[in-house]
Formats: C-alpha cells, sequence, structure tokens
C-alpha cells in the first residue's frame, strides 16, 4: 500500500515540477515581450548584440554551409547519376538546404556557438549577482539584458540560415557544375523550375525565424534561472545544448508537417 | 570612433543576409520568371486531370503564357474545374481549345493551349470549351490489350 502511494507521489511530483518549470518559462517569455518596447527605444543596445552573436558566429556558419553544399553536391550526383538525371542535381541541393538543412544546421550550430555564450554570460551575471546590483540600482534587468539579446539572436538567426543556404548552393554549384561537370544551365533551370518563392524560400525563412525564438529564449531562460555556482552555470550551459537542439529538431518536423503536407 | 566601426560591422552583416535572401529568390527560386503584370482568369473542365498541380504553367506552342491558379472538382458534371491565370499581353481567340500535356515521358504535367480561328477573343473569367483529358497510363494500355484481344476473338473467326 505504501509502496503504490510513494509511487503516486513521485509521479505527482514529477508533473508538478514539470508544470511549475512550464509556467516559470511562460512568465518568463510574456515579461521578455512586455520589455520589447524599451529595446526598441534604445536600438543600439540590440546591434551590439547583433555584432555579438550574428557577426561572430558568420564564419562558422558560412563554412558549415559550403561543406554541406559540398557534400550534397557530391552525394547527390552519385545517387542521380544511377537513374541518369544528374540534372537535377540543382534542385536536390537547393530544396534540402532552403526547406531543412539550412535551417536546421543553423539553428543547431547556433544553440552551440551563440547559445552557449548567452547562457555562460547570463550565468556569470547571475552568480556575480550583477543582476541583482542591476535591481538595486532600479534597472530591470529583463529590459537591460535579457531582452536585448533576445532579440539580438531573433534576428540573427533568419539572416544567418540565408547565409547558410546561399553558400551551401554555391558549394553544391562548385562540386556539381565546376568539378564533376553537370551541365550549368540544366542546374540552374532545373533549380529554378522546382523552388518556388513562397512555399519553399519564405518558409525556409518562417523556420528560421521560429528556431531564434526558440534557441534564444531557451539560452537566456536557462542562463537566468541557472543556480548562481560554477557547477550551476555548467549545467545550464549544458541545457541549453541538448534542450535548444531537441526543440529544433522537434520544431522541424512538426512546421514541415504543417507548411510542406 | 569604435561605434561607428561596430555599426558598420552589423550593417554589413543584415546587408550580406539580405543578399543570399535576394540570391535565394531570384537564382535558385522562380521570382525571376514570376509575372507580376497584368492578367486575366480562364476557365475550363476536364474529365480527367491526371497529375496537374496549382501553378503548372499554361504552355501555347511551347511558350509559357499563364500558370494553373486553381483545381477544384465539381460535384454536378463529376469534372475537374480548372482555374488559370494568363498574362494580359497574350490575347486568344474564343474557340481555342486546352488539352493537358505532359512535358518528356515522365515528366512534370501542364495545360497546352492551341489556338483556335474565331476573330473574337477571350474575355476575364470566361471557359474555354473543347478540353482534351490527360492520357492515364493505365487507361492506355488497357485500349491496348482490349484492342488485340479484339483482334486476337476476330482472326478465329476467319
Amino acid at each position: 500500500m505504501n509502496l503504490i502511494l510513494d509511487l503516486l507521489a513521485q509521479l505527482g511530483a514529477t508533473v508538478r515540477k514539470r508544470l511549475e518549470g512550464l509556467g516559470a518559462a511562460s512568465r518568463t517569455f510574456v515579461a521578455l515581450i512586455a520589455a520589447t518596447p524599451s529595446v526598441f527605444r534604445r536600438p543600439r543596445w540590440v546591434t551590439d548584440q547583433v555584432h555579438f552573436i550574428g557577426n561572430y558566429s558568420l564564419v562558422i556558419i558560412a563554412v558549415s554551409g559550403l561543406f554541406v553544399g559540398f557534400v550534397l553536391g557530391l552525394q547527390g550526383y552519385y545517387t542521380l547519376n544511377k537513374y541518369g538525371s544528374e540534372q537535377a542535381l540543382g534542385l536536390l541541393v537547393a530544396l534540402s538546404l532552403i526547406r531543412e538543412l539550412g535551417p536546421v544546421v543553423t539553428a543547431l550550430l547556433f544553440a552551440g556557438r551563440a547559445g552557449t555564450s548567452l547562457t555562460a554570460e547570463i550565468g556569470l551575471m547571475k552568480a556575480g549577482e550583477q543582476l541583482a546590483a542591476m535591481e538595486m540600482m532600479a534597472v530591470d534587468p529583463m529590459k537591460r539584458v535579457l531582452a536585448p539579446r533576445f532579440w539580438a539572436g531573433v534576428i540573427s538567426m533568419p539572416v544567418l540560415a540565408a547565409i547558410f543556404s546561399a553558400v551551401g548552393v554555391l558549394g553544391g554549384y562548385i562540386v556539381g557544375v565546376q568539378l564533376i561537370g553537370v551541365d550549368e544551365g540544366a542546374f540552374w533551370s532545373q533549380m529554378q523550375a522546382g523552388v518556388d518563392v513562397w512555399a519553399d524560400v519564405l518558409n525556409g525563412v518562417i523556420k528560421s525565424f521560429v528556431f531564434g525564438v526558440a534557441v534564444t529564449f531557451i539560452a537566456l531562460y536557462e542562463g537566468f534561472c541557472a543556480a548562481p555556482t560554477p557547477e550551476g552555470v555548467a549545467r545550464a550551459t549544458t541545457r541549453t545544448v541538448v534542450i535548444g537542439s531537441l526543440m529544433v529538431l522537434w520544431l522541424d518536423f512538426l512546421l514541415t508537417a504543417l507548411m510542406f503536407s | 570612433m569604435q561605434r561607428k566601426s561596430l555599426d558598420v560591422w552589423v550593417g554589413l552583416f543584415v546587408l550580406l543576409g539580405a543578399i543570399a535572401i535576394m540570391f535565394l529568390a531570384l537564382k535558385a527560386g522562380n521570382m525571376s520568371s514570376m509575372s507580376f503584370g497584368p492578367s486575366y482568369a480562364l476557365a475550363a473542365r476536364f474529365d480527367n486531370i491526371g497529375g496537374l498541380k496549382p501553378r503548372a504553367p499554361v504552355k501555347s506552342a511551347g511558350v509559357v503564357v499563364g500558370r494553373v491558379e486553381r483545381i477544384a472538382f465539381d460535384d454536378k458534371t463529376f469534372q475537374a474545374q480548372v482555374t488559370m491565370r494568363i498574362q494580359s499581353e497574350f490575347q486568344f481567340p474564343r474557340d481555342s481549345s486546352a488539352k493537358i500535356l505532359t512535358s518528356g515521358l515522365l515528366g512534370e504535367q501542364y495545360i497546352g493551349l492551341e489556338p483556335g480561328g474565331d476573330v473574337k477573343n477571350f474575355a476575364e473569367g470566361e471557359r474555354i470549351k473543347s478540353t482534351q483529358s490527360a492520357i492515364v497510363l493505365e487507361n492506355l494500355i488497357s485500349q491496348f490489350l482490349f484492342s488485340k484481344a479484339a483482334e486476337g476473338s476476330g482472326g478465329e473467326k476467319k
């Protein structure tokens, strides 16, 4: 009897804790959105953070995009060549990059490159009681620290994803046309015939925007709620990458099912 | 001064993103082949549209003159109701006919417009009267088999 009660209590505690976490996250999100107007009155705060989040991520995103494009061009060629339709290589490279790989791989890299630094920065601010000191000076850390970083992430993510896709298409072009020798005209014309501006390019941008909101928010929330100790910050940084990446993959499945069904 | 150089880098970053999106839309996507000019609607009923999809091209003499806008099913006549948008610069006689054709052996399907000889042209929203359905491979094969079977039985009688 006691065992059953214990199990029940355990289940209840788990559910309660999950709900509590969800509630706290939602409250933080609402507070973050509420702090938005003050951010756009001082766009300087956002540009500072775009520089930190976006510009510094540019190199890793561009290089990854180039190599993903290379690999897509090479592997796509081997498979398509079997069916004698290597002209469709451009279409294959462009569609897989614009629809899926561009937003998803960028978001995963973004979680690793920018998300972790956000979490660590805010976690250390909290551990060093800088956030508390700000509150003592009547400066709302939500407005001064979190909201500018959030919007900088939301702005940077679509830009980075677009650069990733564009560089990837160029990578596919370099391998497919320049190295292997697929016909250049067919490469571009098949791509243009198959890629739709609204259905594919715009949906890719929407996807990367949603991922930007998710990853940046998770990074900020984990940092904001980290235990103010070295281990706490370390754990929060790990959680940012794990939860952020899983969230991106799950959201991608959901958005793909909604957009391209 | 340091402030300004930071702004320049951020501006460059955003500009790069805009260029990337333009590249995807114009070079990789179909933005450049999209027509934003004036157009008019035409309707047509087909017994069978095969694999025709919205946004499929409408061609006359092999040149794209418009796109399929909407495909619906009419449950009164049990036919497919296809609406297409033709660019206004291309006018067709009122007795033109529409066929559903396939580009290549297994390529995408499109609508072919055959111009007629009427002096009046189509007006906005008019219906193309003479249409020819898509060729369905199964029907073609069964027709072929039936005709073969008929030939075979005819041969026995002789």
